[in-house]
């Protein structure tokens, strides 16, 4: 039953990945050129909303279902590991034009170079594992 | 039933990715699209490499259910869903296929200059996805989230070290855009 609902609730995301061209390569480029509010429009509405949420969560104290705690941990503090972990990710997210949720969207629609794109992914966080002892976090 | 067919609006998209992010929180996940790589490291073994994949993966699996919803629904809709193409700014349209020889804005969802199947004969278009998905999977371990993780998840708990993530994440994108695209492409 558990991932059924884990299951449904990919299926609702990568739907709406597709319909709001938030997966599109034409989308992130044109976001990065600002060349139109749409994926802005995505992001922030998400976040205002997502704020509101999290605030009710938290002052309702309100528990997932099965009663353990919400996943809503603060992250560690640091700068160097977010702004350069950060920088090489969006290098990276405007070169294949695609973030990690999108390309599992576009290879369940059936773009096969986007396999080229999850194998090089998967490596990278393959490579982060070796090497993550001697970068600075 | 048009709607259905017609690209959905950003303010339709983005309270509903609010609604994915709060229905995981509901059943006691946290909404990110990138720690499943790690856990797919795991459980073909990487953990015989190094600690960073030595955890209880099994207990991760939810993830990589949620991967195969997503694959999913990208499948039902493009088939059923989507007529396909997507319309930007034709500006940008005209600067693509002006500088990058890119002429399939509003024609296509992903331009076939880069991702049609035999393009892959290429190696330099090759070289494009494989060092694009390497940075996009380095970056994310290394900035502990991705695009859902830090933009949505983490800034709707007002967390400092996602706005710093996010805020590389853009200067890395604006840097490949602007700065490097010209040179490569």
């Amino acid at each position: 039953m558990r991932y059924i609902t884990y299951l449904a609730i990919g299926i609702f995301f990568g739907i709406i990945m597709f319909k709001s061209e938030a997966a599109s390569w034409f989308r992130i480029y044109e976001m990065f050129q600002f060349g139109s509010f749409h994926m802005y429009g995505i992001i922030g509405s998400a976040l205002v909303l997502g704020i509101i949420g999290v605030q009710i969560i938290k002052r309702k104290k309100i528990k997932p279902l099965d009663g353990s705690e919400m996943s809503l941990k603060p992250k560690d503090k640091s700068v160097a590991r977010y702004l350069i972990g950060g920088i090489i990710f969006g290098l990276g997210w405007a070169l294949a034009g695609a973030c990690p949720g999108p390309m599992y969207v576009l290879a369940g629609a059936g773009y096969v170079s986007i396999l080229v794109v999850i194998f090089g992914a998967v490596a990278g966080t393959f490579l982060y594992g070796l090497v993550k002892g001697r970068l600075p976090h | 039933m048009n709607w259905i067919y017609e690209p959905w609006p950003w303010y339709i998209a983005g309270p509903l990715i609010a609604l994915v992010m709060l229905l995981l929180l509901l059943v006691g996940k946290q909404f990110g699209m990138s720690s499943n790589l790690r856990t797919a490291c795991a459980a073909v073994g990487a953990g015989k490499a190094a600690d960073f994949f030595r955890f209880d993966w099994k207990a991760e699996r939810w993830n990589l259910i949620v991967v195969l919803g997503a694959i999913i629904g990208g499948f039902i809709a493009t088939n059923y869903m989507s007529d396909n193409t997507v319309e930007i700014n034709p500006k940008v349209a005209q600067q693509l296929s002006n500088d990058y020889n890119i002429t399939s804005a509003g024609e296509s969802y992903m331009p076939p200059e880069i991702f049609a199947t035999d393009t892959l004969t290429n190696p330099f278009i090759i070289a494009v996805l494989l060092i694009g998905g390497l940075l996009v999977g380095f970056g994310a371990r290394y900035a502990g989230g991705c695009t859902s993780g830090h933009a949505i998840s983490g800034l709707s708990n007002l967390q400092l070290p996602s706005l710093i993530a996010v805020i590389g994440f853009f200067i890395g994108g604006l840097v490949m855009i602007h700065l490097i695209y010209p040179l490569i492409f």
